[in-house]
């Protein structure tokens, strides 16, 4: 009869706890922000599948990497004179105007006069109806794309952070509780990574390996996991070594690794925690460069995207073909500096004394 | 017949947290006459330092006094604002905190940070006027006058303690508080310290408020009391009477719970469970759920008041007769 | 003849400080220098001293936490009914060993895993030395927070220590402390961070259970009232050494060395007619106790099994 009532009031002060955690992080407006940004881009990743799954969205138009729609537009037939500035054309840039096509242009296209209408398929398209965010130089749709970056950036960010921050934190625990030798090699270690520069190293690392997203996210991880974060969670890990707890474990003939495992780890986790939403942060960020500078074997992400418009010649066109360039570099800021911000959020209710009460 | 020199009357402080009002002072009178030394006693969470915090106005941001007066020399404080606020502080009325030995800016010298105190003040004086009366103040608490270019750290435990009593002392206030101001020292060292606070006390005329949980301390160093419990003070009046016939059931548990070791070696008395949440409205006799002494005619529901039963001495209780 | 359950002959403790940057010199600070004692069974010691006297060190270096430096610490075998040599055990014999010594700790905030349950925290001693199947052990469970005053114990078992008062906490120290019958406990000044009136609870439950479970107490405090309290004997410790040791009414009754006398006048006496007067130090009484027993020993037995140091201490209390 105990066993019930005390399973009831384990799951109670659960609820009870979870409840206060909530309230706590609740009352963090940065992290607050940066949760609904979060959630808004696991919106748009969970989007996309759902919308093929149930056929309201057709694959063969709205794939983000072999979709394809043409979209046609009526486009009057001029010449573009060779002086300016003209009755009509004031400069260079003046033609063709919107709606209108140079016939140098339709050298293929036979019979085609100064004049007439010609149908032209539009690619890269501005946003419509049919495509929210229009298409890209290949005709695919962009909101599409936006969406399968958001997956991508999930994936990598979350797979990277959780092995580096689990390497990290087992390294870290194991420095402090062994000392001596393991500890000075750990160190040292950790000293040598920190000194590289991230991003050329991950310039020669794509040299030698074609990188898939999988590929990115190990490698981001063993970076990120035996960096730093060893040395801050090493630091962390020490506090805890000399608590009485830990002392009374001792006493009681608790062999080192159950000390470790059992009683110092989970005094790491929050700290951990921590430190994996912000290199979510890194990771997203580390992509997007990569892929600009065309490092990485992925199919579509929002660096791809950005690289794509760079390569195509667009990204020096100003405002004209906005919805090549901003939605991936927005998405790309925005879902980084969201996980700063939960990261934000969650540092007030790990550590009290930030908090205002 | 002294003159009152702080005079506190029906005050009600309380903190604003996200569960709900903490009631932390509940109504609490008591006054305190020139150059006498008035102890506070209770335990943790009793809101004895709450008291002391409010009579600075050092509360923190979310703590808000509802009702009440303080008068210090018959000068109204609550409502005063903050500049008004530090004309009062430490010229009026100074403390010595808990914990105070690390009060010190690490990486200022002792006796500049004193300085720094008389010039808020009085940015007047010289340096050589303030460096003569901080020597002088070092003098009566037994330092050297060495100690004015030391470092913080380069001090014992109960150097740092002498130094911020004449911090407290150094804008030459009228009412002292000291908030266990020996806790973390040793009983030795305890002993010296509450000797030259004594000591000082007498020289100056000051008044002195001396808040702590140890009664024995309390029982040395006051000529009056009060008892504090759950917000509330439950009994006060002068010490040797308080002790002599204790009224109120928690402050007989309170002096029955104190182990010593001078007379004979006498099994102890303890109280069971734990002081009441002060967010909830309590009825009542706050302490009646633990009362050892509970009979049929106490009703803990009436309302309480402090009733006066001896010469000043005055118990919180439902009804004229006492339990 | 009484048996003891633990004997300690000249422990020490040092410890080496660097004299500096430049300076290849170590100084040697003596933290517990050639200390003394032993407890009988079912009786408890107090180790009185200010802060800085050794007294933790000498806790720590009993429970086999730090290393000693020297001396020697012998504990009662069962088994073979001797006094056995703790450097002469291995390390199954060590952890066999340890379950007949604890430690409660002073800061019932900080010795209890804050994410640990209540009935982890009591259950491990009883998992770390294979005891009985889950069900006996969780029934032990059970019964010790009963005994320590925290029932329903169902009410107890899936909390956290958070969501315990300072008080409650202390009796899981104790419960998790006892639950394996330890023989011997040091109690590293268990109630001095909780409030007054809780203190005499928490004392006479440990008072209680040393008597119904048969444990001595090693009962360390800087509070010579509370020694008293829950002591037999006390143990008067300055600078790393022993002082004066003697049975307790005899030690507050007739205080010999210097030091303890200082100690017992200047501690605070809660009645406001007493009238408290502080020893004024001098060494005359101490000097004729050397000059009568002579100073070959360290400590000089003066009668009433009650010692008291010779070692040199003038100008120093």
């Amino acid at each position: 009869m105990d066993e019930n009532i005390e399973q009831d009031l384990q799951k109670q002060l659960r609820k009870e706890a979870i409840r206060r955690n909530w309230n706590l992080f609740r009352q963090s407006k940065l992290g607050m922000i940066g949760l609904y940004i979060v959630i808004f881009f696991l919106f748009l990743a969970l989007l996309q599948p759902f919308l093929f799954i149930t056929g309201i969205w057709n694959k063969g138009v709205y794939d983000p990497v072999v979709g394809y729609e043409a979209i046609k537009d009526t486009l009057l037939v001029v010449e573009c004179p060779k002086e300016y500035p003209t009755e009509k054309y004031e400069s260079m840039s003046d033609c063709p105007a919107k709606g209108e096509i140079n016939v140098k242009r339709l050298y293929l296209a036979p019979g085609v006069e100064v004049g007439d209408y010609y149908e032209a398929f539009i690619q890269p398209a501005p946003p419509s109806s049919r495509h929210l965010l229009g298409t890209d130089s290949l005709g695919r749709d962009v909101f599409s794309q936006i969406m399968e970056g958001s997956q991508v950036a999930f994936v990598l960010g979350l797979l990277s952070a959780t092995l580096g921050v689990g390497i990290s934190t087992i390294l870290g625990t194991i420095a402090a509780f062994f000392g001596g030798r393991v500890d000075a090699y750990l160190m040292r270690q950790s000293d040598l990574i920190l000194m590289l520069p991230s991003l050329p190293l991950l310039f020669i690392i794509s040299a030698f390996a074609e990188l898939k997203v999988w590929h990115l996210a190990v490698v981001l991880g063993v970076l990120g996991g035996l960096g730093g974060s060893v040395i801050t969670i090493k630091s962390q890990a020490l506090q805890v070594k000399v608590k009485p707890f830990v002392d009374s474990a001792r006493i009681t003939g608790g062999s080192r690794w159950r000390i470790m495992f059992s009683h110092v780890l989970p005094n790491v986790a929050p700290l951990a925690l921590l430190f994996m939403v912000f290199s979510v942060t890194g990771a997203i960020a580390s992509e997007s460069v990569l892929s600009f500078l065309g490092l990485l074997n992925i199919d579509m992400s929002w660096g791809i995207m950005i690289y794509l418009s760079q390569t195509d010649g667009f990204i020096f066109s100003g405002l004209e073909f906005w919805w090549l360039i901003l939605p991936a570099g927005l998405a790309v800021t925005l879902l980084a500096g969201g996980f700063y911000l939960v990261g934000r959020g969650l540092d007030d209710v790990f550590n009290p004394r930030l908090r205002k009460r | 017949m002294s003159k009152e020199v702080l005079s506190v009357k029906n005050l009600n402080m309380h903190y604003e947290t996200l569960s709900g009002d903490v009631h932390a002072v509940k109504d609490v009178s008591f006054s305190v006459k020139e150059g006498e030394s008035f102890g506070l006693v209770g335990e943790s969470g009793c809101g004895k330092t709450s008291v002391a915090m409010s009579l600075l106005q050092l509360q923190a941001d979310n703590a808000k006094i509802s009702s009440g007066s303080i008068q210090l020399d018959g000068v109204e404080l609550v409502g005063m604002n903050e500049s008004e606020l530090r004309k009062v502080r430490w010229d009026g009325i100074s403390i010595v905190f808990q914990g105070a030995m690390n009060a010190w800016n690490p990486v200022v010298k002792v006796g500049e940070q004193i300085r720094e105190a008389i010039r808020e003040h009085y940015p007047e004086k010289s340096k050589a006027e303030n460096t003569e009366k901080i020597e002088s103040l070092f003098k009566m608490v037994g330092l050297d006058a060495a100690v004015i270019d030391r470092f913080p750290h380069e001090l014992s435990g109960g150097m740092k303690q002498r130094a911020i009593i004449a911090l407290a002392l150094s804008c030459d206030p009228k009412v002292v508080i000291a908030d266990e101001p020996t806790t973390a020292l040793d009983v030795v060292i305890q002993d010296q310290i509450l000797k030259e606070i004594k000591k000082v006390q007498e020289l100056l005329g000051l008044s002195l408020i001396y808040i702590s949980h140890d009664i024995a301390v309390i029982a040395e160093m006051t000529d009056r009391m009060a008892v504090m419990y759950a917000g509330r003070i439950v009994e006060s009046g002068p010490t040797s009477e308080i002790f002599a016939s204790p009224r109120h059931s928690y402050t007989k548990a309170l002096l029955e719970s104190t182990p010593s070791v001078v007379g004979d070696r006498v099994k102890l008395n303890s109280l069971d469970g734990e002081p009441p949440s002060l967010i909830d409205e309590i009825s009542g006799c706050s302490f009646a759920p633990r009362c050892p002494n509970r009979t049929t005619t106490c009703n803990p529901e009436l309302d309480m008041e402090l009733v006066e039963i001896g010469p000043e001495h005055y118990v919180d209780i439902c009804n004229k007769e006492s339990h | 003849m009484k048996k003891n359950v633990i004997e300690v002959r000249n422990l020490e403790k040092y410890y080496e400080v660097s004299g500096g940057f430049f300076s290849r010199k170590k100084d040697i600070v003596k933290a517990v220098d050639d200390i003394s004692f032993e407890i009988p069974f079912g009786e408890s010691l107090g180790l009185v001293g200010q802060s800085g006297c050794g007294k933790t060190t000498t806790a720590r270096a009993l429970c086999l936490l730090d290393p000693k430096t020297g001396g020697d610490v012998k504990f009662y075998n069962n088994e073979t009914e001797d006094m056995e040599n703790i450097d002469n055990l291995d390390d199954d014999e060590l952890k066999k060993f340890r379950r007949n010594i604890q430690m409660i700790f002073q800061d019932p905030y900080e010795s209890l895993n804050p994410r640990w349950t209540i009935k982890d925290i009591i259950l491990e001693p009883l998992n770390i030395h294979n005891i009985g199947d889950l069900q006996d052990r969780e029934e032990a469970v059970v019964e010790i927070l009963k005994t320590v005053g925290l029932t329903p114990a169902s009410n107890y078992l899936p909390r956290y220590p958070h969501e315990l008062s300072g008080g409650q906490r202390q009796r899981v120290s104790i419960a998790r402390t006892l639950i394996m019958k330890p023989k011997f406990v040091v109690c590293d000044e268990p109630t001095s961070m909780l409030d007054v009136s809780i203190r005499i609870s928490i004392m006479d439950l440990m008072l209680n259970l040393a008597k119904d479970l048969e444990v001595s107490y090693l009962y360390i405090t800087h509070d010579l009232a509370v020694a008293r309290y829950m002591c037999n004997r006390i143990a008067v410790m300055f600078n790393g050494k022993i002082v004066e040791i003697a049975e307790t009414e005899e030690l507050l009754n007739n205080p010999i060395h210097p030091y303890t006398k200082r100690l017992i006048s200047s501690i605070p006496v809660p009645d406001p007619s007493y009238d408290r007067k502080v020893y004024d130090v001098n060494y005359d009484e101490l000097d004729a106790i050397i000059a009568k027993h002579g100073n070959d020993n360290p400590m000089v037995d003066i009668g009433n099994e009650h010692y008291i140091a010779t070692h040199d201490v003038k100008g120093l209390i």
